[in-house]
Protein backbone atom coordinates (compact mmCIF):
# COMPACT_ATOMS: atom_id res chain seq x y z
CA UNK A 1 0.00 0.00 0.00
CA UNK A 2 1.26 3.28 -0.58
CA UNK A 3 1.11 4.32 3.03
CA UNK A 4 0.19 2.68 5.80
CA UNK A 5 1.16 1.49 9.20
CA UNK A 6 4.13 -0.83 8.63
CA UNK A 7 5.99 2.44 6.61
CA UNK A 8 4.65 5.20 9.17
CA UNK A 9 1.76 5.98 6.83
CA UNK A 10 4.66 7.37 4.41
CA UNK A 11 4.17 7.87 0.59
CA UNK A 12 8.04 7.17 -0.66
CA UNK A 13 9.01 6.57 -4.17
CA UNK A 14 12.39 4.61 -5.54
CA UNK A 15 15.03 4.86 -3.74
CA UNK A 16 18.42 3.10 -3.50
CA UNK A 17 21.03 1.89 -1.46
CA UNK A 18 23.61 4.26 0.11
CA UNK A 19 27.25 3.01 -0.83
CA UNK A 20 30.49 4.36 -0.09
CA UNK A 21 31.92 4.49 -3.65
CA UNK A 22 29.14 7.26 -4.08
CA UNK A 23 29.09 9.17 -1.18
CA UNK A 24 31.05 12.08 -2.64
CA UNK A 25 29.05 11.69 -6.03
CA UNK A 26 25.62 12.51 -3.71
CA UNK A 27 27.26 15.14 -1.55
CA UNK A 28 29.20 17.06 -4.32
CA UNK A 29 26.19 16.91 -6.91
CA UNK A 30 23.49 16.69 -4.91
CA UNK A 31 21.52 14.61 -7.32
CA UNK A 32 17.59 14.59 -7.12
CA UNK A 33 16.49 10.78 -5.29
CA UNK A 34 13.54 10.17 -3.36
CA UNK A 35 15.34 8.32 -0.38
CA UNK A 36 17.93 6.39 0.11
CA UNK A 37 18.41 2.63 2.64
CA UNK A 38 21.38 2.42 4.78
CA UNK A 39 22.88 -0.58 6.21
CA UNK A 40 22.13 0.13 9.98
CA UNK A 41 25.27 -2.13 10.93
CA UNK A 42 27.69 0.65 8.90
CA UNK A 43 26.58 3.72 10.96
CA UNK A 44 25.45 1.48 14.70
CA UNK A 45 29.38 3.50 15.35
CA UNK A 46 30.34 5.77 18.00
CA UNK A 47 32.28 8.15 15.57
CA UNK A 48 34.00 8.98 12.47
CA UNK A 49 32.99 9.78 9.09
CA UNK A 50 30.53 7.34 8.03
CA UNK A 51 28.18 9.28 10.75
CA UNK A 52 29.49 12.40 9.60
CA UNK A 53 28.39 11.45 5.70
CA UNK A 54 24.95 10.29 7.22
CA UNK A 55 24.49 13.50 8.31
CA UNK A 56 25.13 15.12 5.83
CA UNK A 57 22.86 13.05 3.61
CA UNK A 58 20.05 13.16 6.23
CA UNK A 59 20.25 16.97 5.69
CA UNK A 60 18.76 16.87 2.52
CA UNK A 61 17.46 13.41 1.79
CA UNK A 62 14.81 10.51 3.34
CA UNK A 63 16.63 7.51 4.78
CA UNK A 64 15.47 4.74 5.91
CA UNK A 65 17.42 1.61 7.77
CA UNK A 66 17.77 -1.45 6.69
CA UNK A 67 19.41 -3.97 9.07
CA UNK A 68 21.69 -7.29 8.32
CA UNK A 69 22.12 -8.86 11.36
CA UNK A 70 18.94 -8.62 13.95
CA UNK A 71 18.56 -12.38 13.02
CA UNK A 72 14.73 -12.42 13.86
CA UNK A 73 14.45 -16.28 13.11
CA UNK A 74 17.47 -17.15 15.26
CA UNK A 75 16.04 -19.11 18.58
CA UNK A 76 18.23 -17.34 21.00
CA UNK A 77 17.58 -13.72 22.53
CA UNK A 78 18.03 -10.32 20.93
CA UNK A 79 21.66 -9.09 21.45
CA UNK A 80 21.35 -6.32 23.66
CA UNK A 81 24.08 -4.25 22.43
CA UNK A 82 22.54 -4.47 19.16
CA UNK A 83 19.41 -3.16 19.92
CA UNK A 84 20.80 0.09 21.95
CA UNK A 85 23.24 0.83 18.95
CA UNK A 86 20.21 0.29 16.71
CA UNK A 87 17.39 2.36 18.50
CA UNK A 88 20.52 5.61 18.72
CA UNK A 89 20.82 5.35 15.00
CA UNK A 90 17.01 5.26 14.70
CA UNK A 91 16.89 8.69 16.79
CA UNK A 92 19.51 9.73 14.76
CA UNK A 93 17.92 8.85 11.22
CA UNK A 94 14.55 9.21 11.92
CA UNK A 95 13.56 6.20 10.03
CA UNK A 96 9.85 5.96 9.18
CA UNK A 97 9.97 2.23 9.68
CA UNK A 98 13.45 -0.44 10.39
CA UNK A 99 13.92 -3.49 8.19
CA UNK A 100 15.55 -7.11 8.74
CA UNK A 101 15.45 -10.06 7.51
CA UNK A 102 13.26 -13.23 7.80
CA UNK A 103 16.51 -15.37 8.30
CA UNK A 104 18.77 -16.51 11.21
CA UNK A 105 22.59 -16.28 11.72
CA UNK A 106 24.15 -16.49 14.94
CA UNK A 107 23.23 -19.46 17.33
CA UNK A 108 25.28 -19.46 20.75
CA UNK A 109 26.12 -16.03 20.46
CA UNK A 110 28.47 -17.21 17.61
CA UNK A 111 27.59 -15.27 14.42
CA UNK A 112 27.89 -16.07 10.79
CA UNK A 113 26.91 -12.92 9.25
CA UNK A 114 25.08 -14.86 6.70
CA UNK A 115 21.47 -14.84 6.04
CA UNK A 116 20.68 -18.29 6.75
CA UNK A 117 17.48 -19.91 5.43
CA UNK A 118 14.52 -20.59 7.92
CA UNK A 119 12.62 -24.50 8.49
CA UNK A 120 9.03 -23.26 7.90
CA UNK A 121 7.52 -25.09 11.11
CA UNK A 122 5.13 -23.05 13.63
CA UNK A 123 7.64 -22.95 16.46
CA UNK A 124 9.75 -21.48 14.22
CA UNK A 125 6.82 -18.75 13.42
CA UNK A 126 6.01 -18.52 17.00
CA UNK A 127 9.73 -17.52 18.02
CA UNK A 128 10.32 -15.62 15.23
CA UNK A 129 7.30 -13.63 15.65
CA UNK A 130 8.37 -13.08 19.59
CA UNK A 131 11.31 -12.04 18.23
CA UNK A 132 10.32 -9.09 16.12
CA UNK A 133 7.29 -7.75 18.56
CA UNK A 134 10.30 -7.53 21.59
CA UNK A 135 12.65 -5.39 18.84
CA UNK A 136 9.38 -3.54 17.77
CA UNK A 137 8.57 -2.41 20.66
CA UNK A 138 12.09 -1.46 21.84
CA UNK A 139 12.73 0.52 18.98
CA UNK A 140 9.17 2.15 18.67
CA UNK A 141 8.63 2.47 15.36
CA UNK A 142 7.24 -0.21 12.44
CA UNK A 143 9.45 -3.16 11.58
CA UNK A 144 9.02 -4.68 8.76
CA UNK A 145 10.57 -8.38 8.29
CA UNK A 146 11.87 -8.85 4.15
CA UNK A 147 11.86 -12.41 2.56
CA UNK A 148 15.53 -13.85 1.40
CA UNK A 149 17.31 -15.64 -0.93
CA UNK A 150 17.55 -19.21 -0.13
CA UNK A 151 19.55 -22.18 -1.48
CA UNK A 152 18.28 -24.94 0.71
CA UNK A 153 15.21 -26.36 2.37
CA UNK A 154 14.94 -28.54 5.37
CA UNK A 155 13.36 -31.57 6.16
CA UNK A 156 11.43 -30.22 8.90
CA UNK A 157 9.48 -27.47 7.03
CA UNK A 158 5.62 -27.91 6.95
CA UNK A 159 4.53 -25.39 4.99
CA UNK A 160 5.73 -23.42 2.11
CA UNK A 161 7.83 -20.18 2.57
CA UNK A 162 4.93 -18.01 1.57
CA UNK A 163 2.64 -19.50 4.21
CA UNK A 164 5.83 -19.09 6.81
CA UNK A 165 5.96 -15.14 5.98
CA UNK A 166 2.05 -15.02 6.38
CA UNK A 167 2.15 -16.80 9.65
CA UNK A 168 4.96 -14.47 11.03
CA UNK A 169 3.53 -11.15 9.60
CA UNK A 170 0.52 -11.99 11.70
CA UNK A 171 1.45 -13.43 14.59
CA UNK A 172 3.87 -10.29 14.82
CA UNK A 173 1.80 -8.26 13.35
CA UNK A 174 4.40 -6.60 11.49
CA UNK A 175 5.41 -5.52 8.00
CA UNK A 176 6.95 -6.90 4.92
CA UNK A 177 9.39 -5.70 2.58
CA UNK A 178 8.96 -7.93 -0.20
CA UNK A 179 12.16 -8.51 -2.08
CA UNK A 180 10.97 -9.73 -5.76
CA UNK A 181 14.43 -10.98 -6.27
CA UNK A 182 14.95 -12.92 -3.72
CA UNK A 183 11.43 -14.57 -4.76
CA UNK A 184 12.55 -15.46 -7.74
CA UNK A 185 15.96 -16.68 -6.57
CA UNK A 186 14.42 -18.64 -4.53
CA UNK A 187 11.13 -20.08 -6.77
CA UNK A 188 14.46 -21.26 -9.42
CA UNK A 189 16.27 -23.26 -6.65
CA UNK A 190 13.38 -24.62 -5.06
CA UNK A 191 11.58 -25.12 -8.11
CA UNK A 192 8.15 -23.18 -7.21
CA UNK A 193 5.73 -20.91 -9.12
CA UNK A 194 7.21 -17.14 -7.74
CA UNK A 195 3.66 -15.74 -9.07
CA UNK A 196 1.94 -17.85 -6.31
CA UNK A 197 4.45 -16.46 -3.50
CA UNK A 198 3.48 -12.86 -4.67
CA UNK A 199 -0.28 -13.24 -4.99
CA UNK A 200 0.01 -15.35 -1.26
CA UNK A 201 1.19 -12.18 0.19
CA UNK A 202 -0.99 -10.29 2.44
CA UNK A 203 -0.90 -7.01 0.30
CA UNK A 204 -2.12 -4.05 2.94
CA UNK A 205 1.25 -5.32 4.73
CA UNK A 206 3.55 -4.84 2.50
CA UNK A 207 5.84 -1.77 3.60
CA UNK A 208 8.37 -1.93 0.96
CA UNK A 209 9.72 -3.38 -2.49
CA UNK A 210 13.29 -4.34 -2.80
CA UNK A 211 14.45 -5.29 -6.67
CA UNK A 212 18.07 -6.21 -7.58
CA UNK A 213 20.66 -8.15 -9.87
CA UNK A 214 21.42 -11.53 -8.80
CA UNK A 215 24.26 -14.54 -10.63
CA UNK A 216 23.34 -17.57 -12.12
CA UNK A 217 25.12 -20.62 -11.61
CA UNK A 218 24.95 -24.19 -14.02
CA UNK A 219 22.92 -25.50 -10.74
CA UNK A 220 21.64 -22.38 -8.67
CA UNK A 221 21.27 -18.80 -8.66
CA UNK A 222 23.05 -16.61 -6.16
CA UNK A 223 21.81 -13.77 -4.57
CA UNK A 224 24.78 -11.16 -5.77
CA UNK A 225 23.19 -7.63 -6.17
CA UNK A 226 25.50 -7.31 -8.79
CA UNK A 227 23.70 -6.75 -11.90
CA UNK A 228 20.63 -5.31 -13.25
CA UNK A 229 17.71 -6.01 -11.87
CA UNK A 230 16.01 -9.06 -15.19
CA UNK A 231 13.30 -9.01 -16.77
CA UNK A 232 11.50 -11.86 -14.91
CA UNK A 233 11.88 -10.10 -11.84
CA UNK A 234 10.56 -7.11 -13.74
CA UNK A 235 7.57 -8.74 -13.99
CA UNK A 236 7.28 -9.96 -10.57
CA UNK A 237 7.55 -6.51 -9.53
CA UNK A 238 5.00 -5.51 -11.50
CA UNK A 239 2.55 -8.22 -10.34
CA UNK A 240 3.15 -7.38 -6.51
CA UNK A 241 2.54 -3.80 -7.83
CA UNK A 242 -0.73 -4.01 -9.51
CA UNK A 243 -1.36 -5.80 -5.68
CA UNK A 244 -0.20 -3.65 -3.05
CA UNK A 245 -0.30 -0.09 -5.25
CA UNK A 246 2.12 2.50 -5.04
CA UNK A 247 4.87 1.18 -3.20
CA UNK A 248 8.27 2.77 -1.41
CA UNK A 249 10.85 0.68 -3.82
CA UNK A 250 14.86 0.30 -3.60
CA UNK A 251 16.85 -1.35 -5.92
CA UNK A 252 19.75 -3.02 -4.05
CA UNK A 253 23.16 -3.13 -5.42
CA UNK A 254 26.28 -4.12 -3.64
CA UNK A 255 28.75 -5.59 -5.40
CA UNK A 256 30.70 -3.72 -8.91
CA UNK A 257 28.70 -0.98 -8.13
CA UNK A 258 28.52 1.23 -11.15
CA UNK A 259 28.33 4.62 -10.92
CA UNK A 260 25.68 6.36 -9.05
CA UNK A 261 24.10 7.68 -12.46
CA UNK A 262 23.78 3.78 -13.71
CA UNK A 263 22.38 2.53 -10.30
CA UNK A 264 19.46 5.02 -10.25
CA UNK A 265 18.75 5.01 -13.77
CA UNK A 266 17.98 1.02 -13.01
CA UNK A 267 15.68 2.14 -10.36
CA UNK A 268 13.79 4.26 -12.37
CA UNK A 269 12.82 1.87 -14.70
CA UNK A 270 10.58 0.63 -11.68
CA UNK A 271 8.45 3.79 -12.82
CA UNK A 272 6.76 1.85 -15.45
CA UNK A 273 5.28 0.00 -13.53
CA UNK A 274 4.72 2.47 -10.77
CA UNK A 275 2.81 4.80 -13.22
CA UNK A 276 1.23 2.59 -14.95
CA UNK A 277 -0.47 1.54 -10.82
CA UNK A 278 -1.18 5.23 -10.46
CA UNK A 279 -3.51 5.66 -13.82
CA UNK A 280 -5.49 2.36 -13.21
CA UNK A 281 -6.01 4.19 -9.74
CA UNK A 282 -7.04 7.11 -11.30
CA UNK A 283 -9.26 5.46 -13.79
CA UNK B 1 14.23 -31.38 14.71
CA UNK B 2 13.82 -28.04 17.30
CA UNK B 3 14.80 -24.98 15.98
CA UNK B 4 17.47 -24.31 18.35
CA UNK B 5 19.49 -27.99 17.93
CA UNK B 6 18.66 -27.54 13.65
CA UNK B 7 20.75 -24.11 13.95
CA UNK B 8 23.50 -25.40 15.81
CA UNK B 9 23.46 -28.53 13.64
CA UNK B 10 23.42 -26.23 10.63
CA UNK B 11 25.64 -23.79 12.29
CA UNK B 12 28.55 -26.24 13.11
CA UNK B 13 28.80 -27.29 9.42
CA UNK B 14 28.88 -24.11 7.94
CA UNK B 15 31.71 -22.84 9.96
CA UNK B 16 33.52 -25.90 9.80
CA UNK B 17 36.54 -24.90 7.77
CA UNK B 18 36.48 -25.87 3.76
CA UNK B 19 39.24 -28.00 2.48
CA UNK B 20 42.88 -26.54 0.88
CA UNK B 21 40.69 -26.34 -2.60
CA UNK B 22 37.45 -24.67 -1.03
CA UNK B 23 35.14 -27.32 -0.87
CA UNK B 24 32.93 -28.79 1.83
CA UNK B 25 34.59 -31.12 4.40
CA UNK B 26 33.77 -35.02 3.31
CA UNK B 27 34.18 -35.18 7.39
CA UNK B 28 30.99 -33.91 9.54
CA UNK B 29 31.69 -32.08 12.58
CA UNK B 30 30.73 -35.20 14.90
CA UNK B 31 33.62 -37.14 12.70
CA UNK B 32 30.71 -39.56 10.44
CA UNK B 33 29.94 -38.91 6.90
CA UNK B 34 29.46 -35.34 5.64
CA UNK B 35 26.78 -36.44 3.54
CA UNK B 36 25.34 -38.21 6.12
CA UNK B 37 25.10 -35.16 8.12
CA UNK B 38 23.57 -32.96 5.66
CA UNK B 39 21.02 -35.36 4.69
CA UNK B 40 19.82 -35.40 8.17
CA UNK B 41 18.64 -31.93 8.17
CA UNK B 42 18.53 -30.77 4.53
CA UNK B 43 16.37 -31.59 1.59
CA UNK B 44 18.24 -33.03 -1.27
CA UNK B 45 16.38 -31.33 -4.81
CA UNK B 46 16.63 -32.45 -8.31
CA UNK B 47 20.06 -30.49 -9.00
CA UNK B 48 21.79 -30.20 -5.53
CA UNK B 49 22.12 -33.35 -3.28
CA UNK B 50 21.83 -32.17 0.81
CA UNK B 51 25.56 -32.47 0.87
CA UNK B 52 25.73 -29.84 -2.44
CA UNK B 53 23.23 -27.27 -0.81
CA UNK B 54 25.13 -27.16 2.72
CA UNK B 55 28.23 -26.45 0.91
CA UNK B 56 26.78 -23.00 -1.14
CA UNK B 57 26.48 -21.66 2.59
CA UNK B 58 29.85 -23.54 4.13
CA UNK B 59 32.06 -21.48 1.30
CA UNK B 60 29.61 -18.48 1.57
CA UNK B 61 30.76 -18.37 5.04
CA UNK B 62 34.68 -18.74 4.95
CA UNK B 63 34.50 -16.31 1.24
CA UNK B 64 32.99 -13.78 3.55
CA UNK B 65 34.62 -13.77 6.73
CA UNK B 66 37.98 -14.42 4.58
CA UNK B 67 37.66 -11.12 2.72
CA UNK B 68 36.62 -9.12 5.55
CA UNK B 69 40.05 -10.33 6.79
CA UNK B 70 41.84 -9.14 3.95
CA UNK B 71 40.35 -6.48 3.73
CA UNK B 72 41.02 -5.47 7.76
CA UNK B 73 44.76 -6.81 7.52
CA UNK B 74 46.54 -5.97 4.69
CA UNK B 75 50.12 -5.12 6.10
CA UNK B 76 49.52 -8.19 8.11
CA UNK B 77 49.15 -10.52 4.86
CA UNK B 78 52.05 -9.03 3.37
CA UNK B 79 54.46 -9.88 6.46
CA UNK B 80 52.93 -13.58 6.27
CA UNK B 81 52.19 -14.09 2.47
CA UNK B 82 48.67 -14.67 1.39
CA UNK B 83 49.12 -18.26 1.79
CA UNK B 84 49.98 -18.53 4.95
CA UNK B 85 48.12 -15.33 5.83
CA UNK B 86 44.81 -17.74 4.61
CA UNK B 87 46.00 -20.73 6.79
CA UNK B 88 46.22 -18.20 9.95
CA UNK B 89 43.08 -16.94 9.36
CA UNK B 90 41.22 -20.17 9.48
CA UNK B 91 43.08 -21.27 12.79
CA UNK B 92 41.87 -17.99 14.07
CA UNK B 93 38.72 -17.96 13.18
CA UNK B 94 37.98 -21.41 14.17
CA UNK B 95 39.43 -20.73 17.89
CA UNK B 96 38.04 -17.02 17.76
CA UNK B 97 34.81 -16.93 15.87
CA UNK B 98 32.94 -13.47 15.22
CA UNK B 99 30.57 -12.55 18.43
CA UNK B 100 29.57 -9.62 17.60
CA UNK B 101 26.79 -8.47 14.53
CA UNK B 102 28.80 -6.77 12.54
CA UNK B 103 32.10 -7.89 10.91
CA UNK B 104 33.91 -4.39 11.75
CA UNK B 105 34.88 -6.60 15.21
CA UNK B 106 36.22 -9.47 13.43
CA UNK B 107 40.07 -8.82 14.22
CA UNK B 108 39.18 -7.73 17.73
CA UNK B 109 41.00 -10.45 19.12
CA UNK B 110 43.76 -10.99 16.95
CA UNK B 111 46.83 -9.58 18.48
CA UNK B 112 46.06 -11.90 21.74
CA UNK B 113 45.42 -14.97 19.69
CA UNK B 114 48.51 -14.15 17.76
CA UNK B 115 50.34 -13.33 20.81
CA UNK B 116 49.54 -17.08 21.76
CA UNK B 117 50.39 -18.62 18.33
CA UNK B 118 53.80 -17.74 17.50
CA UNK B 119 54.31 -21.01 15.06
CA UNK B 120 51.93 -18.36 12.10
CA UNK B 121 54.52 -16.18 12.77
CA UNK B 122 57.87 -17.12 13.40
CA UNK B 123 60.72 -15.20 13.36
CA UNK B 124 58.55 -12.57 12.28
CA UNK B 125 56.35 -12.85 15.20
CA UNK B 126 57.30 -9.47 16.75
CA UNK B 127 56.40 -7.86 13.29
CA UNK B 128 53.62 -9.77 13.25
CA UNK B 129 52.01 -8.49 16.17
CA UNK B 130 53.23 -4.80 15.81
CA UNK B 131 51.37 -4.25 12.42
CA UNK B 132 48.40 -6.23 13.91
CA UNK B 133 48.13 -3.49 16.71
CA UNK B 134 48.27 -0.90 14.12
CA UNK B 135 46.12 -2.27 11.80
CA UNK B 136 43.03 -2.55 14.89
CA UNK B 137 44.52 0.84 16.14
CA UNK B 138 43.43 2.09 12.86
CA UNK B 139 40.19 0.21 12.79
CA UNK B 140 39.35 1.64 16.38
CA UNK B 141 40.71 5.04 15.57
CA UNK B 142 38.21 5.37 12.18
CA UNK B 143 35.07 5.32 14.04
CA UNK B 144 36.22 5.87 17.34
CA UNK B 145 34.21 8.23 19.42
CA UNK B 146 35.08 12.06 19.53
CA UNK B 147 33.99 14.35 22.09
CA UNK B 148 34.02 18.03 21.79
CA UNK B 149 37.52 19.15 21.59
CA UNK B 150 39.95 21.39 23.66
CA UNK B 151 40.84 24.65 21.75
CA UNK B 152 44.73 25.17 21.70
CA UNK B 153 43.80 28.81 23.36
CA UNK B 154 41.83 27.06 26.28
CA UNK B 155 45.11 25.90 27.45
CA UNK B 156 46.51 29.14 28.74
CA UNK B 157 43.44 29.28 31.02
CA UNK B 158 43.77 26.12 32.90
CA UNK B 159 45.37 25.24 35.92
CA UNK B 160 47.97 22.58 35.51
CA UNK B 161 48.53 21.83 39.20
CA UNK B 162 45.63 19.05 39.24
CA UNK B 163 43.93 18.96 35.69
CA UNK B 164 43.22 15.59 34.30
CA UNK B 165 43.00 16.38 30.70
CA UNK B 166 41.47 13.86 28.95
CA UNK B 167 42.12 11.99 25.36
CA UNK B 168 39.85 11.97 22.44
CA UNK B 169 38.25 8.64 22.84
CA UNK B 170 39.50 7.44 19.62
CA UNK B 171 42.89 8.26 19.92
CA UNK B 172 45.29 5.02 20.75
CA UNK B 173 48.87 5.09 21.35
CA UNK B 174 51.49 2.47 20.35
CA UNK B 175 54.71 1.78 21.41
CA UNK B 176 56.32 -0.78 18.69
CA UNK B 177 59.30 -2.16 17.40
CA UNK B 178 59.29 -2.06 14.11
CA UNK B 179 58.52 1.11 11.35
CA UNK B 180 55.30 -0.43 10.69
CA UNK B 181 53.36 2.87 9.62
CA UNK B 182 55.92 2.49 6.50
CA UNK B 183 55.06 -0.79 5.75
CA UNK B 184 51.58 0.08 6.03
CA UNK B 185 51.49 2.86 3.89
CA UNK B 186 53.90 1.05 1.15
CA UNK B 187 51.01 -1.75 1.45
CA UNK B 188 47.85 0.54 0.78
CA UNK B 189 49.99 2.57 -1.83
CA UNK B 190 50.43 -0.82 -3.86
CA UNK B 191 46.87 -2.06 -3.55
CA UNK B 192 45.39 1.43 -4.67
CA UNK B 193 47.22 0.53 -7.75
CA UNK B 194 46.15 -2.89 -8.24
CA UNK B 195 42.67 -2.97 -9.84
CA UNK B 196 43.24 -2.36 -13.37
CA UNK B 197 46.73 -4.10 -13.29
CA UNK B 198 48.10 -6.89 -15.54
CA UNK B 199 49.29 -9.55 -14.17
CA UNK B 200 52.99 -8.82 -14.69
CA UNK B 201 52.37 -5.41 -13.09
CA UNK B 202 51.25 -6.98 -9.98
CA UNK B 203 53.73 -9.69 -9.50
CA UNK B 204 56.35 -6.97 -9.80
CA UNK B 205 54.41 -5.11 -6.92
CA UNK B 206 54.52 -8.60 -5.05
CA UNK B 207 57.66 -8.60 -5.07
CA UNK B 208 58.37 -5.63 -4.29
CA UNK B 209 55.92 -6.05 -1.37
CA UNK B 210 58.02 -8.96 -0.05
CA UNK B 211 61.26 -6.67 -0.54
CA UNK B 212 59.55 -4.18 1.47
CA UNK B 213 59.22 -6.78 4.48
CA UNK B 214 61.83 -7.80 4.09
CA UNK B 215 64.76 -5.19 4.48
CA UNK B 216 62.59 -3.58 7.32
CA UNK B 217 65.03 -3.28 10.47
CA UNK B 218 63.64 -3.04 14.18
CA UNK B 219 63.52 0.49 15.39
CA UNK B 220 61.45 1.50 18.45
CA UNK B 221 59.07 3.96 17.17
CA UNK B 222 55.48 5.90 19.50
CA UNK B 223 53.14 6.01 17.64
CA UNK B 224 49.23 8.40 17.86
CA UNK B 225 46.72 7.06 15.24
CA UNK B 226 44.37 9.39 15.50
CA UNK B 227 42.10 11.07 13.01
CA UNK B 228 41.57 14.65 11.31
CA UNK B 229 38.82 15.69 9.21
CA UNK B 230 37.79 12.37 9.22
CA UNK B 231 40.68 10.81 8.22
CA UNK B 232 42.95 8.30 10.05
CA UNK B 233 46.52 9.26 10.70
CA UNK B 234 49.69 7.58 12.02
CA UNK B 235 51.80 10.08 13.95
CA UNK B 236 55.27 9.44 15.05
CA UNK B 237 55.49 10.75 18.69
CA UNK B 238 58.73 11.22 21.07
CA UNK B 239 58.95 8.96 23.99
CA UNK B 240 58.21 12.12 26.17
CA UNK B 241 55.10 12.67 24.03
CA UNK B 242 54.46 8.94 24.09
CA UNK B 243 55.00 8.97 28.02
CA UNK B 244 52.70 12.29 29.05
CA UNK B 245 49.76 10.83 26.50
CA UNK B 246 49.87 7.40 28.24
CA UNK B 247 50.26 8.64 31.51
CA UNK B 248 46.98 11.27 30.68
CA UNK B 249 44.79 8.26 29.37
CA UNK B 250 45.64 6.32 32.66
CA UNK B 251 43.98 9.28 34.27
CA UNK B 252 46.83 10.60 36.11
CA UNK B 253 46.96 14.57 37.02
CA UNK B 254 49.00 16.88 34.40
CA UNK B 255 51.30 18.01 36.26
CA UNK B 256 52.50 13.75 37.57
CA UNK B 257 52.17 12.80 33.72
CA UNK B 258 54.90 15.37 32.74
CA UNK B 259 57.14 14.82 35.63
CA UNK B 260 57.35 11.01 35.14
CA UNK B 261 57.52 11.75 31.54
CA UNK B 262 60.66 14.07 32.09
CA UNK B 263 62.41 12.16 34.66
CA UNK B 264 64.90 9.96 32.35
CA UNK B 265 64.79 12.27 29.36
CA UNK B 266 67.70 13.19 27.04
CA UNK B 267 65.97 16.85 26.29
CA UNK B 268 68.27 19.50 28.39
CA UNK B 269 66.72 21.49 31.23
CA UNK B 270 66.19 24.78 29.88
CA UNK B 271 64.78 23.48 26.66
CA UNK B 272 61.80 21.18 28.44
CA UNK B 273 59.66 23.78 29.07
CA UNK B 274 59.57 25.01 25.51
CA UNK B 275 59.45 21.23 24.55
CA UNK B 276 56.52 20.64 26.34
CA UNK B 277 54.38 23.37 25.59
CA UNK B 278 55.25 22.90 21.55
CA UNK B 279 53.71 19.69 22.20
CA UNK B 280 50.72 20.51 23.71
CA UNK B 281 50.54 22.87 21.74
CA UNK B 282 50.61 20.45 18.87
CA UNK B 283 48.33 17.92 20.56
CA UNK B 284 45.29 20.60 21.08
CA UNK B 285 45.90 21.88 17.38
CA UNK B 286 44.81 18.74 16.66
CA UNK B 287 42.08 18.26 19.01
CA UNK B 288 43.31 15.10 20.54
CA UNK B 289 41.70 16.68 24.16
CA UNK B 290 38.29 16.76 25.27
CA UNK B 291 37.29 19.60 26.79
CA UNK B 292 37.05 19.78 30.63
CA UNK B 293 33.94 19.08 32.13
CA UNK B 294 31.38 19.96 29.49
CA UNK B 295 31.72 17.32 27.29
CA UNK B 296 29.28 16.40 24.80
CA UNK B 297 29.51 13.72 22.09
CA UNK B 298 29.87 15.10 18.45
CA UNK B 299 29.89 12.39 15.96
Amino acid sequence: MPANRFNGFTDYGIGIGLRAPHYHHILTRKPVCDWFEIISENFMIDGGRPLRVLDSILEQYKVVQHGVSMYFGSAEKPNREHLRRLKELVKRTKTPWVSDHLCWGSVDGRYTHDLLPMPYTFEAARLTAQKVREVRDFLEVPVAVENVSSYAEFHVSEMSEWEFLNEVVERADCGILLDVNNIYVSSQNHSFDPFTYVNSVPAERVAQIHIAGHSKYRKYILDTHDHPVIDPVWKLYQRAIQRVGHTATLLEWDDSIPSFQEVHNEALKANRFLSSTLLATAV
Amino acid sequence: MKLLKLQRTMARAVMQPLTPSERMQRKAPDGKSMREYAGRFIKPNDRLTSFERLEIYNRQYWLRLFSSMIEDFPGLRSVLGGRRFDAMCKAYLVDCPSKSFTLRNLGSQLESWLGKHPQWAGSRQALALDIVRLEWAEIEAFDGKAEVALRPEDLNTLDSSSLRLELQPYIRLLSLHYPVDDLLLEVRKDDTDTDFASNTFQERRKRKRVQAVAKLKPADIFLAVHRFDDSVYFRRIEPEEFSILSGLRKGKPLDQAIETALRKTSIPLEERPAAVQGWFQNWAALGWFCKPDKKAAIP
